[in-house]
């Protein structure tokens, strides 16, 4: 047990460390298919250590909601970054919450950022949170469906028994994991507001969705959004991998696996980021209502995938 | 069964009848206290709160004793009052009880600025009303039903009708009126079908009766028509939109909090304890309404700029849930899956008492707003956190509830209805068990837009600048009125954070009903209802490492660093002339779903044109259904009334020739 707990808390910590660093390699990757000279791996560091010292900035009319948006929001990324297995299977945090409750934590996030969004009162802060909901109301249930279908595999709904089911079954190709992997990368590019349904890098009223939303948000408060921000992308990377790569990952009480599982997983995490950042540069963002379409397409492939495996795997 | 006096007190029931004369004498006193607006309001309603609580305890005690039953002897000569309380009318009061004590604790702060004439009136309509709520609970036979759901019915009608002055409000309680003795006939008939030819109206002789499965069927047919008809269940929704902002806040969280579930009480009562025999469509149908009863009502929710309005199409969609967890449990107990219906039924249950106080507690929010500003139009409020803090901070305690997140109550029936969902693939049916977790996806989606509309909800009226300079001059809700709330919010954030305890407190419920039990495979700190290896959620956990991050976070931020903040105006982007006006208005909140979901609405809309000097912009989402289903209906009826009519002519010599005609039919066919 108190190894457990160790563990969880080394996991968790590590993932709090780690997660600027992947958004760092994201953008590096991006740089270098655009032709841009990139900055250096460790600019987000950088960036947080300086918004970090910054003097806050809030408007007159602030709540104290706004204040504490910020906090939770990190809180809630830091939990369900310490429930995904990471490196070590079966954590002490774990029976805390199972996939349908780790989106019930992005949706905490989210309803918190949303609603700091609004509390100015700037045109801005609103239409980011409109355009959130909008894209987060179409995005869960299709998320729901990938877990489902994990579950309906793994008879259960807790990650480290899908993780353990899916990873020392027989390998091959499942077509209902196919499509759910799919779908769930959409999902994922949707939820972290990347092209093409919502552009990181931008600040044009006519299309930003989460830079909206952040836009009164300085210094700490600022940062501390940020470093959540990575958290949210690290935790989905990992959860991806958690389902359809599962393999590697120390299985429960196994301390000797896990140096082995930390470069598995580094490994994992590099090629997973230098795919995103592909698949960014070779596409470009789309109109906000094209979003359901695009999120309307990623919720029939994860229904697909568990028809399919209603129909072919059991 | 003993015949004994009301008010001895040797069992629940005699307990809970105690209470109910309690209400009534305390309806009818009031209005010797039409005087004395003092009293009415800090003595009258006070005290029918300790009644509420009164039941809740009442509930609470029949939950773990066994049924007690006892007959009174009102009523017509033959037919006495058969009352009963058995776990699961217990299980109800209790919810009536919980939320109608922090409901009735507000109205006593809410109701101070009434005059005391109408609120005489109202308190006895009030009491009445919850007297009603719990003779129907308690009743044991059709007779005591019926009156008590009739004086529910009729008691509320009043309630609604308190500004009767108003024209639209007066609509609202025809329509409510309308339809709740459509559905009070439709029951009186299931009843007629279900005494089986005895002529006897008790419930233990229906019991006992034995039904074919077609008459079985009608019978169920025409109780999910009369019950849905007074839950709200599509297409028999369109009352709720309508009566819900017309009452005054306090009865609009009562009807929608309590009354809603009485509805559920008699579907239930009915299909599992009178019906003998269940039959495996009836879930599927009930299934498929709930699910369109949910995304309807949800998405009429997100395009509402009447906050009371937007509430009530919120009620729809968790009314839709709650007949969805119905219609699955059916599937599941026929098909012979006892266990996976009594997780169903939990998850019925549960999310049943906790839309009961998270709903009690938005509409009484609501009710604060509407005294602090006098508006109900979402769209001339904004900014109120700041003028009203506490209002603002639990109503957000609701509103992240019904959203259905954790670690709040409105997560853990959620999270259960979709375990339950998860468990279909089990069914022995061979569409279904595929056809059934797709329908999971329909309950996914109606929690996600559930949570777009409590953002724009709660950030339209509390967030914000404020739309109109007369907010400014808002005022904080009352005491009384603030710890009604506080023991609703209290209630969400309770039921959000033991659920362990509470699934085991309904045990008794769900092995009445299903004759199975939910075992909870966790310690008292997780919920587990298959198998700690199937599923698990603690949302204490949860809630101490998020506030425990929060916390060390924010120590962390100010040791480290600083805690220095300068204020400022918010950023204009370069355009200095911005106001409040330009913040998204409800209209324009709801803008994306209306785009998306058209199909289901008759959108009206109306733009000036660009060289309009006084340029004017209207936008209406209306119910599609009205206009397919209700206006046909209301033609037929006015042209079958209109042909009708053409009998009446209002000249004598007319009149004694039909009573002739009728005099020489009746002897023709009868000497035959």
């Amino acid at each position: 047990m108190s190894t457990g707990i160790l563990l969880q808390l080394a996991q968790s910590l590590l993932a709090i460390l780690l997660a600027p660093l992947l958004m760092g390699w994201v953008n590096q990757c991006r740089a270098w298919l655009q032709g841009r000279s990139a900055p250096p791996i460790t600019q987000p560091y950088r960036t947080l250590r300086k918004l970090f010292h910054k003097d806050a900035v809030i408007a007159h009319n602030a709540s104290p909601l706004f204040r504490f948006a910020p906090y939770m929001i990190f809180a809630c990324m830091a939990l369900a970054a310490g429930i995904v297995p990471t490196i070590a299977n079966d954590l002490p945090f774990s029976p805390a919450a199972d996939v349908i409750a780790l989106v019930g934590i992005f949706a905490l996030a989210r309803v918190f950022l949303a609603l700091a969004a609004m509390d100015i009162g700037s045109p801005f802060g609103t239409l980011g949170a409109r355009r959130e909901m909008l894209v987060s109301f179409l995005a869960e249930p299709a998320l729901l469906m990938v877990f489902f279908t994990a579950s309906f595999i793994a008879q259960s709904t807790e990650l480290p028994v899908i993780v353990q089911t899916l990873a020392h079954r027989e390998f091959a190709i499942y077509p209902s994991i196919s499509f759910a992997a799919v779908a769930f990368w959409m999902i994922s590019v949707a939820e972290n507001a990347r092209i093409p349904v919502d552009n990181p890098s931008t600040h044009l009223e006519l299309t930003m969705i989460h830079e909206a939303m952040i836009l009164e948000y300085s210094a700490r408060h600022l940062a501390l959004i940020e470093w959540a921000v990575a958290l949210k992308l690290f935790t989905y990377s990992t959860l991806g991998i958690a389902l359809f790569l599962p393999w590697g990952i120390a299985p429960q009480g196994d301390i000797a696996a896990l140096p082995l599982a930390l470069l598995v997983m580094i490994a994992k995490l590099l090629l997973g980021g230098a795919a995103l950042a592909f698949l960014e540069t070779i596409s470009a963002k789309v109109r906000l209502f094209r979003a359901p379409e695009f999120l309307g397409t990623a919720f029939l492939l994860a229904v697909l995938g568990m028809l399919i495996h209603f129909l072919l795997e059991v | 069964m003993t015949e004994s006096f009301p008010l001895l007190p040797d069992g629940p029931v005699q307990w809970a009848w105690g209470v109910v004369l309690f209400w009534l004498a305390l309806g009818f006193s009031a209005l010797l206290l039409q005087g004395s607006q003092r009293l009415l309001s800090r003595l009258v309603f006070p005290l029918g709160a300790l009644g509420a609580l009164g039941i809740a305890g009442v509930g609470a005690a029949g939950m773990v004793l066994p049924a007690s039953a006892v007959i009174l002897p009102i009523g017509l000569p033959d037919l006495p009052f058969h009352l009963r309380l058995d776990a699961l009318s217990a299980f109800f009061m209790v919810l009536l009880g919980g939320a109608s004590f922090g409901i009735t604790v507000y109205a006593s702060g809410y109701f101070r600025s009434m005059a005391a004439g109408p609120l005489a009136l109202l308190a006895l309509w009030y009491h009445l009303f919850l007297a009603g709520m719990v003779t129907v609970l308690l009743a044991d036979d059709a007779y005591a039903f019926m009156v008590a759901w009739e004086v529910m019915a009729l008691s509320s009608y009043f309630l609604v009708t308190t500004d009767h002055k108003v024209p639209e409000i007066r609509f609202a309680g025809f329509l409510y009126l309308l339809i709740a003795h459509v559905g009070a006939v439709a029951l009186l008939l299931a009843f007629g079908v279900l005494q089986g030819g005895h002529g006897d109206y008790t419930f233990d002789t229906m019991r006992l009766a034995e039904m074919t499965p077609f008459w079985a069927s009608v019978a169920y047919l025409l109780v999910l028509f009369g019950f849905g008809a007074k839950a709200g269940l599509v297409p028999m929704h369109v009352w709720l939109p309508e009566a819900h902002p017309a009452a005054p806040s306090p009865v609009s969280a009562l009807m929608s909090g309590v009354m809603l579930k009485t509805a559920i009480y008699g579907l239930l009562r009915v299909t599992f304890d009178l019906i003998n025999i269940q039959i495996g469509w009836w879930g599927t149908l009930a299934l498929a309404l709930g699910l369109i009863t949910a995304l309807y009502g949800v998405i009429f929710a997100a395009v509402q700029s009447d906050m009371k309005r937007l509430l009530a199409w919120s009620s729809i969609e968790n009314i839709g849930v709650i007949i969805a967890a119905f219609g699955l449990t059916l599937i599941f107990y026929t098909d012979g899956k006892g266990a996976l219906a009594a997780l169903t039924l939990t998850a019925l249950l549960y999310h049943a008492l906790n839309h009961a106080f998270f709903k009690g507690l938005l509409f009484v929010g609501t009710g604060s707003v509407l005294h602090a500003t006098g508006v109900r139009q979402m769209g001339h409020l904004g900014g109120l956190m700041r003028f009203m803090p506490w209002t603002a901070w639990l109503t957000l305690v609701g509103a992240l509830a019904i959203a259905g997140l954790p670690p709040l109550n409105g997560f853990v029936s959620e999270w259960l209805l979709l375990q339950a969902f998860l468990l279909t693939p089990g069914l022995s049916h061979p569409y279904l068990n595929m056809v059934i977790p797709v329908a999971a996806a329909i309950v996914a989606l109606a929690a996600a837009l559930a949570a777009y509309v409590m953002v724009k909800f709660f950030g339209v009226i509390f967030l914000g600048q404020p739309r109109d300079p007369a907010l400014h001059e808002a005022h904080e809700a009352s005491w009384p009125e603030r710890l009604g709330m506080l023991w609703l919010a209290a209630g969400c954030v309770l039921l959000g954070l033991f659920p362990a305890h509470v699934i085991g407190w309904l045990s008794p419920v769900v092995r009445l009903l299903t004759n199975q039990t939910l075992v909870n495979d966790g310690s008292w700190l997780t919920l587990a209802p298959v198998s700690a290896e199937r599923a698990s959620y603690a949302p204490l956990i949860f809630f101490a490492v998020v506030t425990g991050v929060v916390l060390l976070t924010y120590l962390w931020v100010r040791r480290v660093y600083h805690g220095r903040v300068r204020r400022s105006d918010p950023w204009d982007c370069g355009y200095p002339e911005q106001d409040a006006r330009m913040q998204d208005s409800a209209e324009g909140f709801g803008q994306p779903i209306r785009q998306i979901f058209e199909v289901f609405m008759k959108v009206e809309r109306e733009t000036p044109d660009p060289f309009d000097r006084n340029p004017r912009y209207r936008g209406a989402s209306l119910d599609k259904l009205w206009f397919i289903l209700y206006e046909p209906i209301e033609r037929v009826t006015g042209w079958l009334s209109q042909q009708a009519g053409r009998l009446q002519h209002g000249r004598i010599q007319w009149y004694l020739i039909y009573s002739f005609a009728t005099l020489i039919f009746l002897l023709v066919f009868t000497t035959r």
